[in-house]
C-alpha cells in the first residue's frame, strides 16, 4: 500500500508525505524536504563571487578569485554533505521498535533505531521556535529505574517540519501499531 | 504478540534439517543459529546441543525444522510433524522454503505442558495462489492469530561487533534485564564453540552455519603469539631493572624530583613505562575496553617509533646534525642582538611615551647585563651542542614523542634568559599593582580584612593617609613604565609558551589518539556497532515480513572519544579568561603546568 500526498512545511513550502505499509504491523512514513531553488544557490554565488571580484579590483591579486572558487565549490559539498536533508524517514515496526533515518543530499544516510523496550510514547508537541510556535513529532524514551518517567525526548522529522495535518495522520498510523503491540 | 525470528543470512540455501537456536526469554523471539542436516539420529543432536549449551554457557535449543524441498524430496511434512514430539519443546517452529521463492512460511505449533498434540497451527504464506473471497477469509482468520517477523543477520558480522555503550558484565540491579537486541548479539557472540564445526568434518552430525575462510597467515600469526611470550617476560625484567633505578632515593630528593616532573623528556618517560607495563602484563585482556587499550596502546607505540626512526634517518643522513648545530648559534646571537636593540628602544621614547627616565634605565641596564651574560653562556656552550644534538637525536629511537619532548626541553633552556625578563617583569609588576590595589582602598578609608575575607571600612590615622596618598601617587606614575616592559616580556613568552604548547599537544596527540580503534572502525566497520539499522526486504502483501538487520557502525568522533588513551591533556584546563586575568594581574604562566595554559 502506498499513498502520497502533498502537505506544507511551517514555512509555507511544499513537502509530500509517504506512507507505505509493509504489514499491518509495519509501516514507513517518508517526508521530502523541498528541494533548494536553483535562484537562491545562484545569489550566494553571485554573492561571493563579486565580494571577491571586489577584492581582487583593489589588490590585483588573482589568488583571490581562485579562492573564491574552491571557496564556493567547498561550501557547496560540505552543505549537500552535511546540511541539505533530501528525506526524512520513520520506520515503525510493532513491538520491535522505531527506526529515524534521514537522508542527505549527497546520499549520506543517518539511522537510529530506537528499541521498543525504551520507548513510553508518540506524541506531538508545541514548540517555540524563533518568533513562532510549532507543533512537532516526538518520541518519549522511558527511564531505566522510573518506568513511569520520561527521561528524554527524541523529535522526529527534525529539518522538513511538516505541519499539524500531516503530523496528525502520522500520529494516528503510528497510535495504531503502538497500541496493538 | 508478534514472534520475531532472528534469522541467519548463511542459512538461507541450507539443506533441509532441524534448527538449533536459543528463545530470548522475556521478548517473544528467537535467534537461530544453525540448521543441522538430514540424517541424523535424535540422541545425537541432542548430546550435541548439551555439549555445546555446556561449552558455550548459551540455553541453546532445538528450535524447529527447516525445509528446503529439492527435487524428488516430496512428503516430508509429516516426518517434519513427527519430529516435534522427539523434540519436545513448548513451540515448534516449522519453517520452509520452496526453491525459486524468496518468502518463507512459517508454522508455529503450540504445545501443552502435558504433552498434548500440537493444536493450533498457523501458516503465513508467500507467493500463495489464492483469488477473490477465499483470500479475504484467510486474511481475517491471521488478523487474530500470531503474526511472524523475519529477522535476517549476518552472523559473521554480529558474532564480531561490539555493541556499544559497553556493558562490562556487571548488571544494574534496577535495570531488569539487557535490552532484546543486546542479548541477541551476546548470544551470537557467545556461541562461538558452535561455528568451530566444519562442513568438511567427518561426524555423526551435518550443520550450516557461519564458516570461516580459513585463517590466513595463521603459522605467522602462531609464530608471533609464540614469540611474544619471552618478549613479554623480557619488558617485564628490564622494567622492573628500571623500576628499580628510579626508586634509588637519590632520587627521590629534592631538586631531582623537582626536575622530573618539570621535564617533558621525564613526563614522557614515565608514560611510557606506565604503558609498557600494561603491554607486557601476562594476563590477557579481559573484556573489550582492556583489549582495545592495549591494541591502542601497542598500534600507537609502534607508529611512535617508526616515526621516530624517520626522524633519525633524516638527522645522520648528510650531516644535518652538525647544520643544525651551526645554525643555532647565530640563531641564539641574532635573538640577543634583536632583544638587544628592543631594550634600547625602551629605554628611550617608545612609541613617543614619556617613561620615568631613572626607572628606565635602571630597568633596561639590568636586563642589558641579562642579555650579556646569556651570550656568553651560549658561546661557552657552542661546542658542545653538536654532541648534544647526536646523542639526543637518538633518543628518537625511542619514538618522536621523545624526540618532541627533549626538543621542548632543549627550547626551554635555551630560550631561559627570555623566563628570566618575563618573572622580573611580572613580579615588578604583580608588586606594583597589589601595592595600588590595596593603597586604593585606603585612599578611601577601608581595608581588606584578612580573617572574614571581605573589605571592611577603616579609620586611618593623618599620619597614615598622608603617607599612603604619596606612596600611592608614586606607584600610579611609576606604573607605565613596568607595565611596559612587562609587557614587552610578556609578549615575548607567550611565544615561547605557544611554541613549547604546540610540542606537548602533538606529543600528547600521539600518545593519546585511539590509532587501533579508528582503523578498525575504517576498514571493519561492523566491529564497533552504534546499534542496527533495519531495511524491509519484501513486501509483498500477505508475506510475513522480512526485515534485513545491519550493523549501524560507530560515528568517528564517538571511537576516539571512548577509546582515547588518557593522558594528562584530558584534564580541566583554566578557560581563556582565567589566563587573561592572570596576565593582568601579573602571575606567572607556565607551560608545563598542566592545569594551565596550555594554549589549546
Amino acid at each position: 500500500m502506498m499513498e502520497d500526498e502533498a502537505f506544507t512545511d511551517i514555512n509555507g513550502k511544499t513537502i509530500s508525505l509517504d506512507c507505505q505499509s509493509h504489514s499491518s504491523f509495519c509501516r514507513e512514513f517518508t517526508v521530502s524536504s523541498p528541494k533548494t531553488s536553483m535562484a537562491k544557490v545562484m545569489v550566494y554565488t553571485c554573492c561571493v563571487w563579486l565580494l571577491s571580484y571586489t577584492v581582487f579590483f583593489f589588490t590585483q591579486n588573482t589568488a583571490v578569485l581562485s579562492a573564491a572558487i574552491v571557496i564556493t565549490l567547498v561550501s557547496m559539498m560540505l552543505h549537500i554533505h552535511f546540511v541539505k536533508v533530501d528525506h526524512e524517514s520513520l520506520l515503525v515496526i510493532g513491538s520491535l521498535g522505531i527506526q529515524l533515518s534521514s537522508n542527505y543530499a549527497s546520499g549520506r544516510e543517518t539511522t537510529t533505531f530506537i528499541e521498543m523496550n525504551k520507548i513510553k510514547d508518540i506524541v506531538i508537541n508545541e514548540a517555540i521556535y524563533m518568533h513562532q510556535i510549532i507543533y512537532f513529532l516526538c518520541v518519549l524514551l522511558k527511564d531505566p529505574s522510573e518506568p513511569d518517567a520520561v527521561s528524554s525526548v527524541v523529535p522526529l522529522f527534525q529539518s522538513s517540519k511538516p505541519r499539524l495535518n500531516c503530523l496528525v495522520k502520522i500520529y494516528k498510523s503510528c497510535q495504531e501499531i503502538l497500541s496493538k503491540c | 504478540m508478534v514472534l520475531k525470528i532472528f534469522f541467519p543470512q548463511c542459512c538461507n540455501r541450507a539443506d533441509s534439517g532441524l534448527l538449533v537456536g536459543r528463545w530470548i526469554s522475556g521478548h517473544e523471539s528467537a535467534v537461530v543459529l544453525a540448521v543441522i542436516h538430514y540424517p541424523f539420529i535424535p540422541g545425537q543432536v541432542k548430546q550435541y546441543v548439551q555439549q555445546m549449551q555446556t561449552r558455550s554457557g548459551v540455553e541453546l535449543s532445538v528450535l524447529g525444522s527447516w525445509s528446503l524441498p529439492k527435487e524428488g524430496q516430496e512428503g516430508m511434512e509429516s516426518f517434519l510433524r513427527d519430529l516435534s514430539t522427539i523434540f519436545p519443546q513448548k513451540r515448534w517452529l516449522q519453517i520452509s522454503r520452496q526453491m525459486g521463492k524468496t518468502g518463507f512460511i512459517c508454522n508455529v505449533l503450540n504445545r501443552d505442558h502435558d504433552g498434548e498434540s500440537a493444536q493450533k497451527v498457523k501458516r503465513k504464506k508467500k507467493h500463495e495462489d489464492v483469488k477473490g473471497d477465499e483470500g479475504e477469509e484467510d486474511k481475517e482468520e491471521e488478523e487474530e492469530e500470531e503474526k511472524v517477523i523475519f529477522i535476517h543477520y549476518e552472523q559473521r558480522k554480529v558474532m564480531m561487533s561490539q555493541l556499544h555503550p559497553i556493558e562490562n558484565g556487571l548488571q544494574d540491579p534496577k535495570t531488569d534485564s539487557p535490552s532484546e537486541l543486546r542479548q541477541m548479539f551476546q548470544t551470537v557472540a557467545q556461541s562461538q564453540p558452535l561455528f568451530f564445526m566444519d562442513k568438511y568434518d567427518d561426524g555423526p552430525l551435518k550443520s550450516t552455519h557461519w564458516q570461516s575462510e580459513g585463517r590466513e597467515a595463521s603459522i605467522i600469526v602462531e609464530l608471533l603469539k609464540q614469540a611474544s611470550v619471552p618478549l613479554c617476560l623480557l619488558v617485564t625484567w628490564l622494567l622492573s631493572l628500571w623500576t628499580w633505578i628510579c626508586n634509588i632515593r637519590i632520587f627521590s630528593l629534592y631538586p631531582f624530583c623537582f626536575l622530573s616532573s618539570k621535564l617533558s623528556t621525564c613526563v614522557q618517560l614515565s608514560y611510557r613505562t606506565e604503558h609498557m607495563r600494561t603491554l607486557s602484563s601476562p594476563r590477557p585482556a579481559a573484556g573489550h575496553t582492556q583489549f582495545m587499550r592495549k591494541a591502542n596502546i601497542f598500534v600507537s607505540f609502534l607508529v611512535d617509533v617508526a616515526l621516530g626512526m624517520l626522524l633519525i634517518s633524516w638527522l645522520y643522513r648528510d650531516n644535518h646534525i652538525s647544520m643544525l648545530a651551526n645554525t643555532l648559534v647565530p640563531a641564539a646571537d641574532h635573538v640577543a642582538k634583536q632583544l638587544e636593540e628592543l631594550l634600547q628602544w625602551l629605554m628611550g621614547a617608545p612609541a613617543g611615551l614619556k617613561m620615568n627616565r631613572a626607572l628606565d634605565q635602571v630597568l633596561g641596564r639590568f636586563f642589558l647585563y641579562h642579555i650579556h651574560l646569556w651570550i656568553s653562556y651560549i658561546h661557552l656552550m657552542s661546542p658542545f651542542i653538536e654532541g648534544i644534538f647526536w646523542y639526543g637525536g637518538l633518543s628518537a629511537c625511542l619514538g618522536l614523542t621523545f624526540a618532541l619532548s627533549l626538543l621542548s626541553d632543549m627550547v626551554a633552556l635555551l630560550t631561559f634568559h627570555i623566563y628570566c625578563f618575563y618573572v622580573y617583569g611580572a613580579r615588578l609588576y604583580c608588586l606594583k599593582i597589589y601595592g595600588l590595589s590595596s593603597l586604593w582602598r585606603l585612599f578611601r578609608g577601608k581595608k581588606w580584612n584578612v580573617l572574614r575575607q571581605r573589605v571592611d571600612s577603616c579609620s586611618y590615622d593623618l599620619d597614615q593617609l598622608f603617607i599612603g596618598t604619596l606612596l600611592f601617587t608614586i606607584l600610579l606614575f611609576l606604573l607605565p613604565t613596568t607595565a611596559l616592559y612587562y609587557l614587552v616580556f610578556t609578549l615575548l613568552r607567550l611565544v615561547v609558551v605557544l611554541f613549547q604548547g604546540v610540542l606537548h599537544l602533538s606529543v600528547d596527540f600521539i600518545n593519546s589518539f585511539p590509532l587501533f580503534a579508528v582503523g578498525l572502525r575504517v576498514c571493519r566497520f561492523y566491529r564497533l556497532a552504534e546499534g542496527v539499522k533495519f531495511r524491509v526486504l519484501c513486501d509483498e502483501p500477505g508475506t510475513a515480513l522480512h526485515l534485513l538487520m545491519e550493523i549501524n557502525p560507530l560515528k568517528v568522533s564517538t571511537v576516539v572519544q571512548t577509546y582515547r588513551t588518557p593522558t594528562y591533556s584530558c584534564y580541566p584546563k583554566d578557560s581563556w579568561a582565567a589566563l587573561v586575568k592572570k596576565l593582568f594581574v601579573g602571575e606567572l604562566i607556565y607551560p608545563w603546568r598542566h592545569k594551565t595554559t596550555k594554549t589549546d
